[in-house]
Order: C-alpha cells, then structure tokens, then sequence
C-alpha cells in the first residue's frame, strides 16, 4: 500500500471508530462502572504529573520573560502573559501531549495486548461488543477529563509563575494576580476549556485504533504504542492551530 | 450428576444411554430439529491479499457430531472456526448456523447466533485482568444473571473441568493446561450448543491433553453438543474416534472403548491442505486412504514435494 493510500484507510478506520463508539453510547449495554474506572485512572492517575507540568511551565515562562519585560519596564505584566500563554495555549496543549504519552500509550498497549493474546476475539465470541467495552469508555473518560485536568494546570502554572516572580524577582503576589486576572477574559478561558474536548476525543481515538488494529505479536504492540503517542500527539498540535483559527472566529 | 470419572472395561453391562436415544427419537420435535445441521459451510471461499486460506469448502457438523479438522499449520483450520464465530466473514459462499445463515449478519445481529456458540481458544484467550471466577461468569455477568445463580454456573462449570481450587487464582497464576481448562469451562457456560475447539491441546502434556480430549468426548455424548474439534495432534483423533463415555447405574460418567457394544458414529474428520478439502470420512476411512499427502501427514513424514 503506498503511503497516501495508507493514510486515507488509517483515517477512515478511525472515523469509523469514533462513530462505532459514539453510536453505541445511545443502546444498552453501556458500561458506566467501566468508564468512571477509566476517569479514576486517566483524571485522577494523570494529576500528579500534569500538576508538575504546568507549575514548572509556569515556573520557567516567567523565568525566560521577566528581563524582556523588565527591560520595557513592563515587569508588573508578567502575570497577564504567564496566565494568557497557559490558559489559551500551553495548558491545553500540554497537558494534551502528557496524556497522550502517559495513557495513550497504556491504552494502545493493553487493547494490543489483548488482540494478540485473542483477548478481543475471545470477547466478541463472548457476545460483547469491543466497541462499547473497551473503547467507548477510555474515549468519554479522556473528553470529560483532559478539560479538567487543563484546568488543574493552568491554575498551578499560574502559582507556579507567581513563586518564581515573587522569589527570584520580588514582584508582590498582588501585582502579579491583579496583571493575570486583567490579562484573561472569559473568552479566553473558555477556548482553553473547548480545545481539550478535541484533544480528548483525539488521543482516545487515535490510541484505541492503534492498539485494536494491532499485527504481529509483541513487536507489534511496542510497533502499534510507539505509533499511537507518535500520531495523536502530531494530530493535537496540527489540530491545535486550526481549533485557535476556529476559536478566534467565533468567540473573539 | 457429571462428577467422579472412572474408565471401565467393555464387557460392563447394558448402558442407560441406549435407552435416551430411544426416548428422544419418540419426541416429533426432536427430529425437525435434528434434520437441519448445526453448521454448514457452502462452497466458502476467502483469501487474504493475494493468499488463498480457503477454497471452495463445504461440509456439514450435524446435530451431536464432532467434526475434526486436521491439517498442517497454516493449512486455514483456525481461520475457518473463525468463520464460524463471524469474527471472520468469507469473501464468497454461505455458512448457516442451525440453519440460519449467518454470512450477511451485521456484528450486532451475530451476538445473538454467537450465544449458542462457545469457543475454547488456543491459548485459553482467558481476560488477564479478571479472576478465574469472572472469567468463567463473564457471559453470565454480561447477561445481567443475579450472582447467585452465577456463582452456581460457575462452580458447576469448573467442577466439569476439575478446577474448582483455581476460583480465586489470577490467569496469569494458572498453568498452561490449567488455562485452557478454564478456557474450556468458560465456554462452556450458559451450555452452548455448538462447541468450537481451537487447538485445544496444542503444547500440552500427554496427560493434560488426554483431559481435554476427555472433556470432548463427555460433551460430544452426555450434553449431545455439536462440535468442530480443530487439531493436528494424531493422539486427539484416536481418543475422539475410538472412546465414548456413558452414564453408568450410579450416575458417574464413563469412558469406554469402541467395541461390540458400541459403534462411534458421530465423529468425523475432514482434512484440509492448503485451503481444500482432501478427506471427509470416518478416522477408519482416513487411515485407510491411499493418497500419499495423507499417508505421510499420518506417518508424520510431510515433506511432500
């Protein structure tokens, strides 16, 4: 297959997996105690690193811009660009590409796992539906807690800007909070919070496609993990700059 | 009732089963519902790129029967009990289910053909992340079963396979042998009618796969399950072709040889080599055959040319 071709099957596969999982969530059986599990392990076991992540993105955005600023005598601003960066840009997408390393990766491994292991036939033989076992909850559980998880972010990026303006600059905490609080409007957190929906339904798909069309034993699972971090984390950055065009059109 | 297994000789007296076969043939329905097969496959024909897996195969699994697919590895025969389960669908002709056929069924419509149908995979295919007790109940529990009855199915099943030690272990705390066991009693739940064997003894040791044969056989004649029994392994055939087993005066079952008493008559094997069928007929017929890919792949000599 040349890799044109290849490509348009790989797209037309996943959007039948999209629609495959989001039919299903119409009809019986659906799997509620299946999916809260998925946002225990995806919400809450992601939170510790994306906690990190953003108070050190935080962290090092004031670091790099408190000269620049200082040197305009715009030092008192910092919190308006600390706040404004993370909470349209770097929040969502950061946060996108954690998940995508830390639970894309575990889902491609685990329905590959399974699909050479015949786990997955031996399920469909059982009378159930992949579809609406495996994939439908790991996709809702990644829409309804990336914007969560972007949210717990962007809150400790902006702490971690103020530490590090207040302990290495001695800006006061008031100046810098007043700066980020004039520097976002509710538009702006709003597209931070519609950007990670995308970004959820994204990871999930991409990551359950990949593990589900699994070939070749365990070197394809490591095969099919490498490619599913690899592609949905390209696929959130390319969809990012559309999603800012598309946001900017219609809330600005 | 399917408890205590002890092998008896041939001159025990008069079977209680004889006396089944004549009671259930006095039933009117039972007849229409022999008449039709359990699984036909019409002219099926599939390949994969540009490999031909199967070609042009057609054969019946009547009511009751077990139907042994032999043939090398990469001959199609788990391909075709596949076929059987709709995971696969063939590129041309028909495969009908009791009748039904199932060759255009949309993959919601198959759930329902597969709730008669219970598979036992080659590596037991048993969920990693369950317990040997919700791998066993998953049916049941997808079913919406209260756990009562569940935990009966359950405990009932694993006693048929002698496991009920393992309730508690994980997959991955089992044995080889003991997995596909649990496999076997996985499919079993919900007593399906038709039972596919997917290399049920492959890697195993004599005794162990000896077991599983056995289980083949207390199905094939005590719960009367249509079956395809895929393997490659001479010894499965023997035991499947030569031994019934019987309910004796005390209610245990028994497995005794082929003999005066008793002839097997609802045991067949067919034979695929690359993608056709070579042989159909009795294991008698088989080692009697005269074609030379038979002769060697019964010798265990398949270098053909």
């Amino acid at each position: 297959m040349n890799p044109i071709k290849k490509f348009l099957f790989e797209l037309q596969e996943t959007s039948f997996l999209i629609f495959y999982a989001f039919v299903r969530l119409f009809r019986k059986p659906r799997y509620i105690a299946e999916s809260i599990r998925q946002m225990d392990e995806i919400g809450v076991g992601s939170l510790p690193i994306i906690l990190l992540t953003g108070f050190f993105t935080g962290a090092v955005l004031t670091l790099q811009s408190f000269d620049t600023l200082a040197s305009y005598g715009g030092q008192n601003e910092t919190g308006r660009l600390v706040a404004y960066t993370l909470v349209r840009e770097l929040g969502p997408v950061l946060t996108a590409l954690m998940v995508a390393g830390r639970i894309g990766s575990a889902i491609s491994a685990e329905l590959g796992a399974m699909v050479v292991s015949q786990q997955i036939d031996a399920m469909r033989a059982l009378g159930t539906d992949p579809y609406r076992k495996l994939v439908a909850p790991r996709v809702i559980a990644l829409i309804l807690m990336l914007p969560l998880l972007t949210v717990a972010a962007d809150l400790f990026g902006i702490i971690g800007g103020g530490v590090v303006a207040n302990g290495l600059f001695g800006l006061d905490y008031n100046v810098f909070i007043t700066s980020a609080r004039n520097g976002i409007a509710t538009e702006d957190i709003i597209g931070g919070v519609i950007k990670p929906l995308f970004f959820g339904l994204i990871v999930g798909s991409v990551s359950c496609y990949k593990g589900l069309s699994t070939k070749g034993g365990t070197v394809g699972v490591g095969r099919s993990t490498t490619s599913a971090v690899v592609v949905s984390s390209i696929v959130v950055i390319i969809a990012d700059f559309f999603l800012a065009r598309a946001l900017q059109h219609l809330l600005d | 009732m399917l408890n205590l297994f002890k092998r008896k000789s041939k001159d025990t007296e008069s079977s209680p089963r004889e006396v089944h076969i004549a009671k259930d043939f006095l039933d009117p329905f039972f007849e229409a519902s022999r008449a039709l097969p359990a699984i036909e496959f019409r002219n099926v024909y599939l390949a994969f790129d540009d490999k031909v897996v199967l070609d042009n195969v057609s054969f019946k699994v009547r009511q009751g029967e077990t139907k042994i697919i032999l043939g090398r590895s990469g001959s199609g025969k788990s391909t075709l009990i596949r076929l059987v389960l709709g995971l696969l669908k063939p590129d041309q002709g028909e495969i009908l289910i009791d009748g039904e056929d199932i060759t255009y069924l949309t993959e919601a419509e198959m759930m329902d053909v597969r709730e008669k149908i219970g598979m036992v995979f080659q590596e037991g295919a048993l969920f990693d992340s369950l317990p040997v007790y919700d791998n066993v109940a998953y049916r049941l529990h997808e079913n919406k079963l209260p756990e009562d009855m569940v935990e009966d199915q359950v405990r009932q099943m694993l006693a048929f396979v002698d496991l009920e030690d393992a309730i508690d272990k994980m997959p991955a705390e089992l044995s080889g042998g003991m997995r596909r066991r649990v496999g076997i009693a996985r499919a079993l739940v919900g007593d399906p009618r038709i039972v596919l064997f997917d290399e049920p003894t492959a890697g195993l040791d004599p005794p162990t796969a000896r077991t599983i044969c056995e289980l083949a056989i207390k199905l094939r004649d005590i719960r009367d399950a249509s079956s395809i029994f895929v393997t490659h392994e001479m010894k499965n055939l023997e035991y499947l072709c030569s031994e019934y087993a019987i309910v004796d005066d005390e209610g245990n079952v028994v497995l005794e040889d082929e003999g005066e008493r008793m002839c097997i008559i609802n045991t067949e094997v067919i034979m695929l080599h690359e993608g056709k069928i070579i042989f159909s007929g009795k294991d008698e017929q088989l080692r009697a055959s005269e074609d030379k890919y038979i002769q060697r792949f019964l010798s265990g000599k398949i270098e053909v040319e």
